[in-house]
């Protein structure tokens, strides 16, 4: 199991245990985490699960692809930093990974 | 008056359940008219994930979706079905001979015997921007479309958003607004790579600007807007405006079928199962729209809901009749309707 803590905008953390293979939206979606709405259920096509990816573990995350970036034009204040939970895919290396949740979605 | 357009069944959405229900009620020789918002056939498959495989259509282990909508298409094209396209229904009443009248946001007026109702997650709609109190702008100096240019002569312009309608309408305002500030939150574009080339040309020639950055607030006193906050890699900048025209994609909203006089559950239409009526008599919901104990959002089950509301259709459209069951396999008189027939 690969541990997520995510941080809700009022600050409130959820620490979670996630499977590998699934996404971080699917984690959000499955503990109820405030803030994330993934009104597409993943396929990229809404941008209702944008994060904010800890500064430490943007590198291991990555960039987004062309699709995603053009999704997150849709998306609120978003910075350097920001990505569309459902194309994160959970795997070892991202064992103690922290994403923030926006203001809002949208 | 304009003149009233007839038709056996007006069908309300051309998503993949409206056009199947073309198929369906095809073979029972109804003549069907359909009707949407979006500038083409396909609802949710075409506008919101064209390009994504879809796994579960039977007989398909894996299809586009808009190839399923190519697909379907093709299926229908031997009824030859009508359509309407950048037009919302507005109302729907039932006339004194039980007949149906449905009038568009352009006032065309149709007349059917039957109205199916595949309106999916609702009327396809600009997407209001992320932008705090954007709210008392709209309509007054926000817009989400342009209808005529000229309500934009003499103004200073900005425009936000990196997609086909905001580049295109950055090209086609530029030479009627007094100024025009295309705003985006990145260098790369989604739009057209020749509009994307025209804008930095025009750009090179001052003839407008592109900042990178994303609107975070309005300045104005009620709703006339005078300048638009804009957050840049660089920080803040204010930038005089008096129109705003945001590009952010577009959502779905239930929008007028609500006042259509239909009983409603959480926003959805109920249906019985055996038909797919609704609590009018000769008004149809099917797909997305209808709800019924165990109902699925799946296109499967939407396709399957037309092919039993068609048979319910033809007792209205052609009362007495008696309904054949038959296979397109093997019955003739359908392969003549579907131009198979050796
Ligand atoms: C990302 C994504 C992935 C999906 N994947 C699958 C999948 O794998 N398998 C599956 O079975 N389903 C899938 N679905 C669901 C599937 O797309 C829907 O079930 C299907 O599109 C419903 O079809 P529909 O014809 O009922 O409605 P829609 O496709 O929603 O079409 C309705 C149309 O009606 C129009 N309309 C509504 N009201 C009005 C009005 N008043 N005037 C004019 N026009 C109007 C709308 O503009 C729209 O074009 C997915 C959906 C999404 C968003
Ligand atoms: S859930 Fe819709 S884009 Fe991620």
């Amino acid at each position: 199991m690969t541990k997520l803590t995510f941080i809700a905008h009022d600050g409130t953390h959820f620490d979670v245990d996630a499977e590998n293979g699934s996404t971080v939206m699917e984690n959000a979606i499955r503990n109820a985490v405030p803030g994330i709405e993934a009104e597409c259920g993943g396929a990229c096509a809404c941008a209702t699960c944008h994060v904010y990816v800890d500064e430490a573990w943007t590198a291991e995350v990555g960039e987004p692809e062309a699709m995603e970036e053009d999704m997150l034009d849709f998306a609120y204040d978003v910075q350097p930093n920001s990505r569309l939970s459902c194309q994160i895919k959970v795997r070892d290396a991202l064992d103690g990974l922290v994403v923030r949740v926006p203001a809002r979605q949208g | 008056m304009t003149d009233i357009i007839r038709t056996d069944v007006l069908i309300v959405g051309a998503g993949p359940v409206g056009l199947f229900a073309v198929f369906e009620l095809g073979l029972f020789d109804m003549k069907c008219h359909l009707i949407d918002i979006l500038d083409r056939p396909g609802g949710q498959c075409a506008e919101l994930y064209p390009e994504k495989p879809i796994y579960d259509i039977p007989g398909w282990p894996s299809i586009s979706a808009q190839g399923l909508v190519d697909r379907l298409l093709e299926q229908i094209a031997p009824f030859k079905p009508d359509f309407t396209f950048n037009r919302m229904v507005s109302s729907l009443e039932k006339l004194e001979d039980g007949s149906f009248r449905v009038i568009t946001d352009e006032n065309e007026v149709f007349e059917a015997k039957v109205v199916v109702i595949a309106a999916g997650g609702g009327s396809f709609q600009p997407k209001r921007p992320p932008i705090p109190g954007i709210e008392p702008y709209e309509g007054k100096s926000v817009f989400y479309s342009v209808r005529r240019m000229e309500e934009f002569r003499g103004h200073d312009l900005v425009i936000v958003g990196g997609g086909d309608s905001a580049l295109d309408w950055t090209l086609n305002l530029q030479p009627v607004a007094k100024s025009v500030t295309l705003v985006h939150r990145r260098p790369e574009f989604r739009a057209a790579p020749d509009s994307v080339n025209k804008m930095y040309a025009m750009q090179e020639m001052k003839e407008l600007d592109f900042q990178v950055g994303q609107v975070t607030g309005l300045t104005g006193t009620d709703g006339h807007l005078s300048a638009a906050t804009i957050k840049g890699p660089d920080g803040d900048t204010e930038v005089p405006c008096t129109r705003l025209l945001p590009f952010f994609g577009l959502t779905m909203k239930l929008g007028p079928i609500a006042e259509w006089g239909l009983n409603l559950h959480e926003n959805l239409i109920p249906v019985d199962t055996e038909k797919f009526q609704t609590s009018v008599p000769g008004i149809f919901a099917v797909g997305d729209i209808n709800w019924y104990p165990g109902k699925l959002k799946l296109i499967l089950s939407g396709f399957h809901e037309v092919a039993l509301m068609a048979q319910a259709a033809k007792r209205i459209v052609s009362p007495g009749e008696r309904i054949v069951f038959q296979y397109t396999t093997s019955s003739t008189s359908l392969q003549k309707k579907l131009g198979v027939a050796g």
